[in-house]
């Protein structure tokens, strides 16, 4: 190596790292001087804000964890439970300074059924609320538990999407008016999941502790899911073009796509159900069950609507099957045992990223070389779509 | 997927398992249930070193101060025709006080306390107060009682402004249990921020009136506390530490009377009451009279409203004292009176 070089490679080095030492002199000397002290004086009030990151009901009574998501520490002095003070214990303790959390135990006689109101209020006098709106008790990972779970995950995930998958010799019969309105018919289906995702997702990430940027981050996470399966897509058509794989063709590739998406999808679906399932949050009737049932047979005829020029085994429909049914168990198990909002956010922009991908996909293939927008004008895609929507809306008014 | 959905699902899996819920079920096991009882109340004690709701209760004219610093808030001087000349020094100052443990309010106090120190005259009495405004916002004292109208201390032109004086003077009349408050605006604020106390003007000794019989006298005001300022309550007292009676039970003596001077100065709620456990007690509304008006164990005050009652502990031992609005009781409004047995030498 020449002396030039070594010289340039530890310029280069010096160059890269300079800003990085500036910036933490920088940010030291704002630490140090803390400029906003100066507006804020000596009798400013802090700024205090708590949230419930997981509300658990035992025998032991209500443990609760609690964040501090403001800038300032937060020092609990009491606990009211339905306006009432009440003995509490704080692991690790009452001072939390920003993003520490401690966890509450507090030994209170919860009535099964019965609506809660559990109140901290700080030394200074500032109060946090969280209803337990209907109290049940919060399921442990038993045996039971487990088993009630993937019972669920079976019957709004696994079941359903292998009752539509059935619909599969119908769809390979059609002619391509009729596969135009089938494949029409999934885009609607899928139109309609994006919608529910993102609004789902928007609505959790509205209700996590604002450091963690709900909103944003669900945003990346969608794009990035939407990127990472468009990549997917590529690897697999390259796959199936090198070992020149004569079993599946194209309509095989985005089967699986959109199994994976309506995975994904039912990942968070699974998610938000154990969720709910554990903080005992809703009212209850089997209708509701049933409506998700209905709702998600529609996804087996999604997934295998491309498949109608393709060589089919069953053994093929059943991986489909499970691709795109099975997550909802995984998920229902994760929301229902350990529940977070954030990684509900995380798994809810994963699901809508998946899903736009997939309506991107089949849009292309419907299309071929044409303008997607002249190739969708047209009666049997129209009648498809709408057709979706229709089906998506009159399932999903049952779950309410 | 719509969260008012998914807890259906939870109905139906107990259906699965043959296990439907009943309601009204007993979640907590025997042990948890021996430890309920005494898990109720705030966690901890306040510290008393600043006030303690103990003194305060048996405190009039400052008598629970020193007599060198009593001296320097309150003297009396004997008039010719039997009544005393009684001057106080009385001072707004903004303090944190410790209302339950570990909790502080931003408190407006008269004398560094709350509920401010109670005043207390026979009737024909001239009361001379030095007022001074120690606080950021105007303030003023407004008694209640007979007095002309320039020393009402409501109008905005009786408005004491920070750093400013005032000489309120007036004859202590008529006999009954009063109180003082401040009357700046916003009234609300100025009330349930602390600066309210008990004013009781004793009935004359002479020939036409009786006085009242000798007896343990005890100062309780009714209070609370709204720490968020949502002009909803989140501490409720007697003598504004939440259940600090419940530790710290007021001593009493068996079969001697015991007389309460009760006050109302509850903000937000239009009422307040008090429930004596295991015994009744006679009701003197506003203390206007020398005959009771009633006879019971639970009396319901509007704010503002005040009554004295008169009992004799019959059986030693402890007795609840509390609100009977159970929310207000939970929220620490609630103590303990312990009736001790006199001791034979005495």
């Amino acid at each position: 190596m020449r002396p030039s070089q070594t010289q340039a490679t530890v310029s280069v080095w010096v160059i890269a790292v300079l800003p990085f030492v500036l910036l933490a002199g920088l940010v030291g000397f704002i630490v140090w001087s803390g400029p906003a002290e100066a507006v804020r004086g000596d009798d400013y009030p802090p700024v205090e804000k708590l949230t419930f990151q997981r509300v658990r009901l035992g025998d032991e009574g209500i443990i609760i964890t609690v964040l501090n998501d403001g800038p300032d520490p937060v020092t609990i002095a009491q606990v009211q439970v339905d306006d009432a003070y009440w003995a509490f214990s704080a692991d690790p303790g009452t001072e939390l300074g920003h993003l520490n959390r401690t966890i509450l135990t507090i030994p209170y006689p919860w009535v099964q059924g019965d609506t809660h109101v559990v109140r901290i209020v700080t030394s200074n006098g500032v109060t946090f609320d969280y209803e337990v709106a209907v109290a049940v008790q919060t399921p442990q990972p038993d045996g039971r538990y487990f088993a009630v779970f993937t019972l669920i995950g079976l019957y709004v995930g696994v079941l359903p999407v292998a009752i539509g998958l059935m619909w599969f010799p119908l769809v390979a019969r059609l002619g391509r008016a009729g596969l135009d309105f089938v494949l029409a018919l999934t885009l609607g289906l899928m139109v309609f999941l994006l919608i529910e995702a993102v609004q789902e997702g928007l609505e959790t990430a509205g209700v996590t502790p604002s450091s963690f940027q709900g909103v944003t981050l669900f945003v990346c996470v969608a794009v990035a899911a939407f990127l990472g399966l468009e990549t997917f897509r590529r690897w697999l058509g390259g796959r199936r073009q090198r070992i020149r794989e004569r079993v599946h063709g194209e309509g095989w590739v985005l089967a699986v796509l959109i199994a994976v998406g309506i995975g994904l999808h039912n990942f968070g679906e699974g998610l938000a159900i154990g969720a709910a399932f554990a903080l005992g949050e809703v009212a209850l009737g089997t209708v509701l069950i049933v409506g998700f049932t209905l709702h998600n047979t529609t996804e087996g005829l999604a997934i295998v609507s491309p498949l109608v020029k393709e060589h089919v085994r069953v053994r093929d429909l059943v991986q489909l099957g499970l691709i795109g049914g099975a997550p909802t168990i995984a998920g229902a198990w994760l929301g229902g045992f350990v529940y977070s909002s954030i990684w509900s956010v995380v798994f809810l922009a994963v699901g809508a990223g998946a899903i736009a991908q997939v309506i991107v996909q089949i849009a292309r293939q419907m299309a071929g070389n044409e303008p997607v927008s002249q190739q969708m004008a047209t009666a049997p895609v129209l009648t498809g779509l709408m057709a979706g929507f229709g089906v998506m809306y009159v399932t999903g008014l049952m779950v309410g | 997927m719509h969260a008012a959905g998914l807890g259906s699902l939870a109905g139906s899996t107990a259906l699965l398992f043959g296990s439907r819920a009943t309601g009204q079920e007993n979640h907590l096991s025997t042990k948890t249930w021996d430890h309920v009882s005494s898990a109720m109340g705030p966690v901890g004690r306040v510290s008393t070193d600043v006030f303690n709701p103990s003194s305060f209760l048996r405190a009039f004219n400052f008598s629970d101060l020193s007599p060198e610093e009593r001296s320097k808030v309150y003297r009396e001087t004997p008039r010719s025709d039997g009544t005393m000349l009684r001057e106080y020094e009385i001072y707004t100052i903004d303090r944190e006080i410790e209302i339950a443990p570990g909790l502080f309010f931003p408190a407006w106090t008269y004398n560094g306390q709350v509920p401010g120190p109670t005043i207390r005259a026979t009737e024909g009495d001239r009361i001379r107060i030095n007022f001074v405004n120690q606080g950021a916002h105007p303030h003023t004292i407004h008694f209640h009682g007979w007095h002309p109208p320039e020393m009402d201390g409501s109008s905005a032109a009786h408005q004491v402004m920070p750093g400013g004086k005032f000489l309120y003077e007036f004859d202590a009349e008529p006999f009954g249990l009063h109180l003082y408050h401040c009357h700046a605006s916003p009234l609300k604020r100025h009330v349930h921020k602390g600066l309210y106390g008990v004013f009781i003007v004793d009935p004359r000794d002479d020939e036409t009136t009786a006085v009242r019989p000798p007896a343990d006298e005890l100062v309780m005001v009714m209070n609370a506390f709204d720490t968020n300022f949502d002009a909803e309550n989140e501490v409720y007292a007697v003598n504004t530490v939440a259940s600090f009676h419940i530790h710290e039970p007021v001593r009493v003596t068996v079969g001697q009377l015991v007389r309460i001077y009760l006050v109302n100065m509850t903000e937000f709620d239009v009422l307040n009451s008090i429930h004596l456990h295991g015994m009744f007690f006679n009701v003197f509304r506003t203390g206007t009279s020398l005959e009771a008006n009633e006879v019971t164990d639970t009396l319901m005050l509007c704010q503002g409203e005040r009554a004295i009652l008169e009992t004799t502990f019959r059986y030693p031992g402890e007795f609840m004292f509390h609100a009977h609005q159970s929310e207000f009781a939970e929220l620490g409004w609630i103590g303990l009176f312990r009736a001790e047995t006199p001791s034979r030498e005495t």
